[in-house]
């Protein structure tokens, strides 16, 4: 061992190069003694939270889905395959899906919708209401926001901001095929139509992600929605597995 | 899945959304080790491997942990390959630059407790990458790690020649040094969109 | 005069109560060791956070250091760093999902912090230093108290931060409604001049402690 080798060794306490003064054996029996405890400890822990976590998870998303469809009070909850909707089995997970919202009395009043876009600083995660007579979004809220808060988080305070998902026109065009106007930006206080997300000052660059990103799934979602209008209507009556309440 | 491009993505891990001044990751070595710009770069030089093949590791685990069903292991599975590869470039660096090994001391070790590694390997899943994705963000931190390490070695060295204030000196000049470092970073933000 | 039994018992609760006790401020580990400091800086926009990333890792350290010291004598030397690892990111773990159980909208305020406290260096730093080679009993004592030292190191910059950058604390208005909020505290460079101005503010008490003796 050269003189480097030894300052190495007391600069670094317990470097590989010292001989071991325990067996191999023993070292690997302890890691996988360990290993194995907890291993048991973390599949307890999980299988014990699971439920718990998955109702909450759903909860949460029930109450968005209220939320954002006013006057709603059960949901069903369909995925597109193949240009069509249907319902999805409690089991699958799939990327697509949207939230068909009924009233007291069976009627469809709306549908969730989520969607997402990159912002100021990360992705935002929306969760909007679409009502398919008015064609147009009656209820807004952010799920996911990393903005920046006083500035950017306003999207969720700012009433006026807020006030732009109340009635926004999404209707489509003559041949159903795409949106009749798409959703543009206006600048604060210059909103005219209808179609157009008014920005919140000193948060342009947000608003205007949030405008891109309905636009965005807008274009996509509604012409959908509007072909499967019946699927989606009968969703209550015709199903025999509801995931009401 | 997410559509962001690989320049993007590892802008906004370097610039935007800065592992060290803007997420807080990796702090500890950035007080401990940032007081000259020499050994910030090698610091960072190695933290920036290990990132990366802790990236792609984690990226493979991920896909395994999914395919078996045991998504709780993730965070074990992580830390032992973190801590694995911090050992292999131990080894290496030993190997080949035995002075760089002693210039590093007791900081290479603990490169395995780096938030910073460990963050890259969480968040990578959780905005679910794909790997070249994934590779990116892993050097675009990296990179981000260095910048915001010899830029503060830098402002140490300059002010170990100037008089400051013994209350000041210390980890608290640091760390105001770090915050006006933080807030001029914040001027790249929107620089992706 | 006081039989040996006795003189065993005050002497093992005087060292419990010493090494909870330094914890706190002598060696508490934010603000003189600066262990775990990315926790602190990010995790502590607002009083509420603050206090559940303290919980979450104080318990995290207790449970760890309890197995450590039960384990110390059965732990290889070589080997035990990464059994200390394994160990922690166990009980991380298990703390994830108990946290995500029991209130998902704290868990999501936290994110990946929680599970980064995994690479907390004050949890591996003690299990190392002091659980390893001490009792059950002082082990406990000593995860607690560096725990709630750790605690009271974020809460004093989550209240800080959330009443300066917000007006509110624990989510309750304080200052008036005129208040304009200073948000650069709840930013990242807040975190950092907080922390910083605290760090000064013990500097300058030591300075002049030292001063006047």
């Amino acid at each position: 061992m050269t003189a480097s080798d030894t300052t190495v060794a007391t600069a670094i306490p317990d470097t590989p190069g010292q001989p071991p003064e325990v067996s191999s054996v023993r070292m690997i029996m302890t890691m996988a003694g360990i290993g194995i405890i907890s291993g048991i400890l973390l599949v307890f822990t999980y299988m014990g939270t699971l439920p718990t976590i998955e109702k909450n998870k759903a909860e949460a998303l029930e109450r968005a889905i209220f939320d954002v469809v006013p006057g709603a009070s059960s949901k069903l909850t369909f995925t597109p395959e193949d240009g069509r909707l249907r319902l999805m089995d409690p089991s699958e997970k799939p990327a697509e899906r949207y939230y068909a919202a009924y009233g007291n009395d069976g009627e469809l009043v709306g549908i969730a919708v989520e969607a997402s876009g990159q912002g100021f600083a990360d992705i935002v995660k929306v969760l909007y209401g679409y009502d398919p007579v008015c064609q147009c979004i009656v209820g807004f809220k952010v799920l996911a926001t990393k903005e920046t808060p006083g500035l950017g988080d306003k999207i969720e305070t700012d009433p006026a901001f807020v006030a732009n998902f109340e009635a926004l026109d999404v209707s489509l065009s003559a041949d159903g095929t795409t949106l009749a106007n798409e959703v543009v930006f206006a600048k604060p206080g210059k909103k005219i139509n209808p179609w157009e997300v008014e920005g919140i000052t000193g948060a342009t660059i947000t608003s205007k992600a949030v405008q891109k990103l309905i636009n965005t799934s807008a274009m996509n979602v509604m012409v959908i929605l509007q072909n499967n209008i019946q699927v989606l209507r009968d969703g209550n009556t015709s199903s025999q597995h509801t995931d009401q309440d | 899945m997410n559509t962001a491009s690989s320049m993007s993505i590892f802008l906004n891990a370097a610039l935007i959304n800065n592992f060290v001044l803007a997420m807080f990751l990796g702090i500890c070595p950035f007080l401990g080790v940032s007081s000259k710009v020499d050994t910030a770069l090698r610091m960072g030089g190695a933290v920036t491997f290990v990132m990366l093949v802790s990236s792609v590791c984690a990226y493979g685990i991920n896909k395994a942990l999914i395919f078996i069903g045991a998504p709780y292991l993730q965070l074990i599975a992580y830390i032992v390959v973190i801590a694995s590869s911090v050992q292999l470039v131990e080894m290496i660096i030993k190997k080949f630059s035995p002075a760089l090994f002693r210039a590093l001391g007791i900081f290479l070790p603990l490169i395995t407790t780096n938030c910073a590694i460990l963050g890259v390997a969480l968040f990578q899943t959780a905005k679910q990458y794909d790997f070249i994705q994934s590779l990116s963000y892993a050097a675009g931190a990296g990179v981000g790690f260095i910048i915001a390490l010899v830029l503060m070695a830098g402002m140490r060295e300059r002010l170990e020649l100037s008089s400051v204030s013994s209350v000041v000196q210390g980890a608290a000049v640091t760390l105001i040094l770090a915050g006006i470092l933080s807030m001029a970073f914040m001027g790249f933000a929107g620089m992706a969109s | 005069m006081a039989t040996p039994a006795a003189s065993i018992q005050t002497k093992t609760s005087s060292e419990s109560a010493e090494n909870f006790i330094k914890g706190l401020w002598r060696e508490n580990p934010v603000f003189v060791a600066l262990l775990g400091m990315c926790p602190v800086l990010a995790v502590t926009n607002s009083a509420i956070n603050a206090l559940a990333i303290g919980a979450a890792s104080t318990f995290v350290m207790v449970l760890s250091s309890t197995i450590v010291s039960l384990a110390q004598k059965l732990i290889p030397k070589q080997v035990r760093i990464a059994s200390y690892i394994l160990i922690i990111a166990t009980f991380v773990t298990v703390t994830e999902y108990v946290l995500q159980a029991l209130s998902y909208e704290v868990h999501k305020a936290l994110g990946a912090f929680i599970a980064l406290i995994v690479v907390n260096c004050m949890i591996l730093g003690r299990a190392e230093a002091f659980a390893s080679r001490n009792n059950l009993r002082q082990a406990v004592m000593d995860a607690l108290g560096m725990g709630v030292g750790f605690t009271v190191a974020c809460l004093s910059l989550g209240t800080v931060r959330e009443i300066l950058g917000n007006g509110t604390l624990f989510g309750f208005q304080v200052l008036g409604s005129e208040f304009e909020p200073w948000i650069v505290m709840i930013l990242p460079p807040g975190a950092f001049f907080v922390l910083g101005m605290w760090l000064l503010l013990f500097n300058w008490i030591k300075h002049r402690k030292e001063a006047a003796e």
